[in-house]
């Protein structure tokens, strides 16, 4: 009986003193330290590890390496993990996934027995379709049959994130078998910066489980000396015009190299026969990863292959203890010193034969082989081979994803019987398997020489060095091919009953493809969108060959011809997370945030920022405004500090107002304008000094603005002047209403009086002991303060006004009360469209200064011309309040929309800001909005619906 | 679309760290007549080949610099600040400066 382990083995990985405890479908299990989860598992006499896609066939161990999607379970909640390359760790819970109610007892397993027959490619396309209103129903029941794992449906705090790390580096070598350490030996020890990254836990490739331990371990240690950085359980993710994403654990490493090697080497393929899915059925390299690297013993072993690689494989796992009954060679000839090699060994081999049908009810029991006609039926009688493991060694398929995402091509090689990568772009130098060099003197060779191009290329290396290449690469092609002549596999598929999967993640059959050629989706990407073949989570890296040979086989075509797809990026599966990274752009608080917090505010996104909209009472934060005193947190609004003899001038040439003329300590309104002449942003300029200016811009326009002021500073060098964001440092909050002298006067020995702190004056005092610049401008209509402190000392400044007397009120309250004083809300009651004649700011644009500035010339041209839209007031004398957004008619015309609607406590009305055809801007025309199918009447005003003199402004 | 720019402060980043600021136009100096502006305003070369851009580190130090790029391969043959940028066109950076 197969399991348990074999004899100690210097190329194992297992520290056999150490056992590890896990669960495997909350049964205990134990492993051993260097375990992958799979390995642990199979040494303790699991064969299931998954049941399959569509048919809930029983699968077990295949590749060995994580590569397929036999062993995907859950460990510790997260699904999609791939047992046979996950090392074990103490404690883990693994799960299996796609199956109910139990791996054992798999009730969808029907699909299989009986709806087999019946669920050709396009069932469930032609089935489902009808009763179509039936198709929520057919949905619901599909989607909980199909599907590979569940996601948990909340994650209450993400348990990690990816750090994004950008590596910049002269060589990136993707694959750390022997070329790849060949390669990034070579490179470093010329002078160049090397980066390698390998998928396993230790760079060596396949030398590390054919018997070549010590030499991976040696040439990694040279590597690590010449200054070599190895990466490894890292995938290199993709090709992305010479960047490629790295993903190590929970950290991406975007690494840019200026020369890549591809040495990516290849995978073994599985052959095409019925019942080739049955727990025991797995790739040679699968079966001796097991024994080398995990001393796991897998049983009596059969090895079936194309060429040398099963004898190979049978001389291996032999010299691992591991009892081999025969080898099936499809080749009738071979003869070499393999084959004297298993004579000696007294392994028999089979020539010419292949396997044509395995069988075992719920694991392999025995297999047989024999030889079959090209129409891949049998010829004679069969063989049955009892085993409980058959090592397959089909056709090897260059892993040239990589490769070809860069530009390379793919073209059949006959020796090979598979697809070779072709005409790499310069920028990426194959070597090893992936190349054509597939044993491992010529694949050492060929990582020197693609290690030695990269870094010459690059300048590194001297003369000697170049010479060096030179003959190296001429021995290189002198020895080629040094490849494997593989027999094309056998057409053995359509041998009888049960069924020869070329798809062992999508479950698709010989017969499927077969099945979609005939109904006319004869193309390798037609049948990979109808069957799905090739699109399951392994990315067709085990079944793209198997399934352009059947489709080749049944069309008639040369299997050149076919050809094969490009798998796209990721090569692995990662989880999203590990993509979506930490994010850039953390959303923001301000530093008095913690209060409305405390004050029960209903916290809303604005852009980037977390804002109090409202403290529960609207109106009555509204009424307070008007009646008393309100605090706003206006911290948001972006603060720039514009310093420098040539400050004025930058200003004069960024705004159409002058700014230049502003006396230390006043105040002035500017709106920004493109060179189009259109509104880009608006905000208050405040002079603290001869040299400085403060200018606030809008909350949502302050990253724009600072990019857009520095970008002409850049323009105009000649201009003597720095630019200070202090958007963030710097906080604000807006105290208004009739009552806010008497609370500023409270809290500061300054003069507040009218006179004191007159309507646009900016003096910097000190607001209950705290540094402050306090603007008097008209931010919500009423009598009002905007106070600027350091954020640091906000919360202080805003307990002190709020104690006071001044109530908290939201964006909601101040969107209220700006819009009765038709205050524009840039982007909200303007458009790309909006002009500052639109918009009624004709008095912040000054045609007769002598300044040249940024959008004049347009604005010349609109002077003398109506604008296209203007901005009004409207009132609703029903008091319906309309949709921001709805269109104002004249019989089935549109003249306008509106902007922005409210309703006014104070005004005890409903009020709005509409854009609308000039000829209408006038008092008292009557609109007609059309708002979700009814009709509001509304009428113009063109001046503020509150203090339209701005009296209480200036009193 | 991926590849490199020097920062003139940080060095190579990224193109991911910064912000594009478009072809560098020529601001007209003077009144241009309106035919002149709209081009100005709203026409560019899109040239498929070398041209002269602007790129902000914005993800970085937010310096301003000019480069030039081929666009078809994205190879970024200079980068430099306004008045370090090669002579001969450094002169469409700067010349239609209101004065
Ligand atoms: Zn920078």
């Amino acid at each position: 009986m197969s399991g348990g382990r074999l004899a100690e083995n210097g190329g194992q990985r297992i520290r056999r003193g150490e056992e590890l405890r896990f669960t495997f479908d909350g049964d205990s299990r134990v492993g051993l330290a260097g375990d992958t989860i799979a390995s642990a598992l199979y040494a303790g006499g699991q064969r299931t590890f998954s049941r399959s896609f569509k048919y809930h066939r029983r699968r077990g161990e295949l590749c060995g390496c994580g590569q397929c999607a036999n062993s995907l379970v859950t460990v510790d909640g997260a699904p999609g993990v791939r047992a046979c390359g996950e090392p074990l760790r103490d404690g883990m819970q693994v799960e299996h996934q796609n199956a109910w109610p139990s791996l054992e007892l798999d009730v969808m397993r029907a699909t299989d027995l009986v709806g087999g027959p019946f669920t050709p490619p396009g069932f469930y396309y032609k089935t489902f379709i009808r009763p179509r209103r039936l198709w929520p129903l057919y949905e619901k029941v599909l989607r909980s049959a199909a599907g590979l794992g569940k996601l948990r449906r909340r994650q209450p705090e993400r348990e990690w994130r990816t750090e994004y790390r950008r590596r910049h580096c002269d060589v990136l070598v993707v694959g750390g078998g022997i070329a790849g350490l060949s390669a990034a030996l070579r490179a470093a020890q010329l002078g160049a910066d090397v980066v390698l990254c390998d998928e396993d836990v230790e760079p060596g490739g396949s030398l590390l489980f054919e018997g070549g331990h010590e030499r991976a371990r040696d040439l990694a240690a040279r590597c690590r000396e010449a200054g070599v950085e190895i990466l490894t359980r890292a995938p290199g993710l993709g090709y992305f015009d010479g960047l490629v994403p790295v993903w190590q654990g929970d950290v991406l490493h975007q690494v840019r190299a200026a020369r890549h090697v591809a040495a990516t080497g290849t995978l073994a393929q599985p052959l095409v026969f019925p019942e080739n899915d049955l727990p025991g059925v797995m790739l040679a390299p699968g079966a001796l990863r097991l024994a080398a690297l995990y001393g796991v013993d897998p049983g009596r072993c059969a090895i079936a292959g194309v060429d040398d690689r099963a004898l190979e494989t049978a001389l291996s796992l032999h010299r691992l203890g591991v009892q081999v009954a025969v080898v099936a060679d499809l080749r009738p000839d071979a003869d070499s010193e393999l084959t004297a090699a298993l004579e000696t060994a007294g392994i028999e081999l089979m020539r010419g034969v292949t396997p044509v049908r395995a069988g075992g009810s719920k694991q392999l029991a025995e297999v047989q082989v024999g030889p079959v006609d090209p129409s891949g039926r049998l010829r004679g009688s069969a063989r049955r081979i009892a085993c409980d493991v058959l090592a397959v060694a089909g056709p090897q398929a260059p892993a040239s994803s990589l490769l070809l995402q860069s530009g390379a091509r793919a073209r059949f090689d006959d020796t090979l019987q598979s697809f070779l990568p072709q005409e790499a772009p310069p920028l990426i130098h194959p070597a090893g398997a992936v190349a054509g060099h597939a044993d491992a003197e010529s694949a050492m060779l060929s990582g020197a020489v693609a290690g030695a191009e990269a870094a010459l290329a690059l300048g590194f290396g001297e003369r000697e060095d170049r010479d060096r290449l030179a003959s190296e690469r001429a021995k290189l092609e002198a020895e080629a091919p040094t490849v494997r002549r593989a027999a094309p596999p056998a057409k053995s598929h359509d041998g009888g009953r049960g069924k020869a999967f070329v798809d062992l993640d999508e479950d698709i059959t010989a017969k499927d493809v077969a099945y979609a050629a005939a109904e006319g989706y004869d193309s390798l990407e037609l049948s990979k969108r109808y069957t799905t073949v090739t699109m399951g989570p392994s990315q067709g890296r085990f079944s793209q060959l198997a399934s352009a040979r059947v489709l080749g086989e049944v069309t008639g075509r040369p299997l050149g011809e076919i050809g094969v797809t490009t798998a796209r990026p990721p090569w692995t599966t990662v989880p999203m997370g590990a993509l979506a990274g930490r994010p850039f752009e953390a959303a923001k608080r301000s530093s008095i945030h913690a209060r409305h917090r405390d004050l029960g505010a209903t916290v809303r996104w604005a852009g980037d920022w977390r804002r109090a909209y409202d403290y529960g009472d609207v109106e009555g934060e509204t009424m307070a405004v008007h009646e008393g005193a309100g605090l706003i947190d206006v911290s948001t609004l972006g603060k720039l500090i514009v310093r420098g003899p040539d400050a004025g001038e930058l200003l004069d040439r960024l705004y159409p107002n002058r700014m230049s003329t502003l006396k230390p300590g006043r105040i002035r309104y500017g709106v920004l304008t493109s060179e189009s002449g259109r509104i880009s942003d608006d905000g208050t300029v405040c002079r603290l000094d001869d040299d400085t200016f403060y200018v606030t811009t809008t909350s949502s326009g302050a990253t724009a603005v600072e990019r857009w002021f520095t970008w002409w500073m850049a323009s105009w060098p000649e201009l003597d002047v720095t630019l200070t964001d202090v958007t963030q440092g710097v906080a604000a909050m807006n105290l208004a209403g009739p009552g806010s002298r008497d609370i500023l006067a409270k809290l500061t020995d300054a003069d507040v009086s009218n006179e004191g702190i007159a309507y646009l004056d900016g003096p910097q005092l000190a607001i209950a002991g705290i540094d402050c610049l306090v603007l008097r401008i008209g931010f919500v209509g009423e009598l009002g303060y905007e106070l600027h402190c350091a954020a640091p000392q906000a919360r202080g400044l805003w307990d002190a006004v709020a104690d006071s007397g001044a109530r908290p009120f939201g964006l909601e309250p101040q969107r209220i009360l700006r819009l009765q004083k038709m205050h524009i809300l840039v982007g909200q009651d303007t458009d790309s469209e909006t002009t500052p004649y639109g918009a009624n700011l004709d008095f912040a644009v000054k045609l007769d200064k002598e300044q040249d500035f940024i959008g004049r010339w347009a604005l010349e041209h609109y002077e003398e011309r109506p604008p296209a839209q203007k901005l009004v007031g409207f009132t609703c004398p029903g008091g319906e309040v309309p949709t921001e957004g709805a269109a104002i008619v004249e019989g089935d015309r549109v003249v306008g929309q509106v902007t922005s609607s409210r309703r006014a406590p104070k005004l005890e009305s409903s009020i709005g800001l509409a854009l609308v055809e000039p000829r209408l801007a006038e008092d008292g025309a009557s609109i007609s909005i059309s708002d979700d199918g009814r009709r509001i009447a509304a009428a113009v005003q063109t001046r503020p619906f509150y203090d339209p003199d701005g009296e209480l402004l200036r009193s | 679309m991926s590849f490199v720019l020097d920062c003139p402060n940080c060095g190579s980043r990224e193109v991911t760290d910064f912000g594009f600021g478009g072809e560098v136009t020529t601001r007209p100096t003077g009144r241009p007549e309106f035919k002149e502006l709209n081009r100005y305003v709203y026409f560019r070369d899109n040239k498929a080949g070398v041209q002269r851009e602007w790129w902000v580190h914005r993800a970085g130090c937010g310096e301003w610099f000019l480069a030039e790029r081929d666009t078809r391969t994205n190879e970024v043959i200079w980068t430099a600040r306004p008045a370090d940028a090669p002579p001969a066109r450094a002169a469409a950076a700067s010349e239609g400066a209101p004065r």
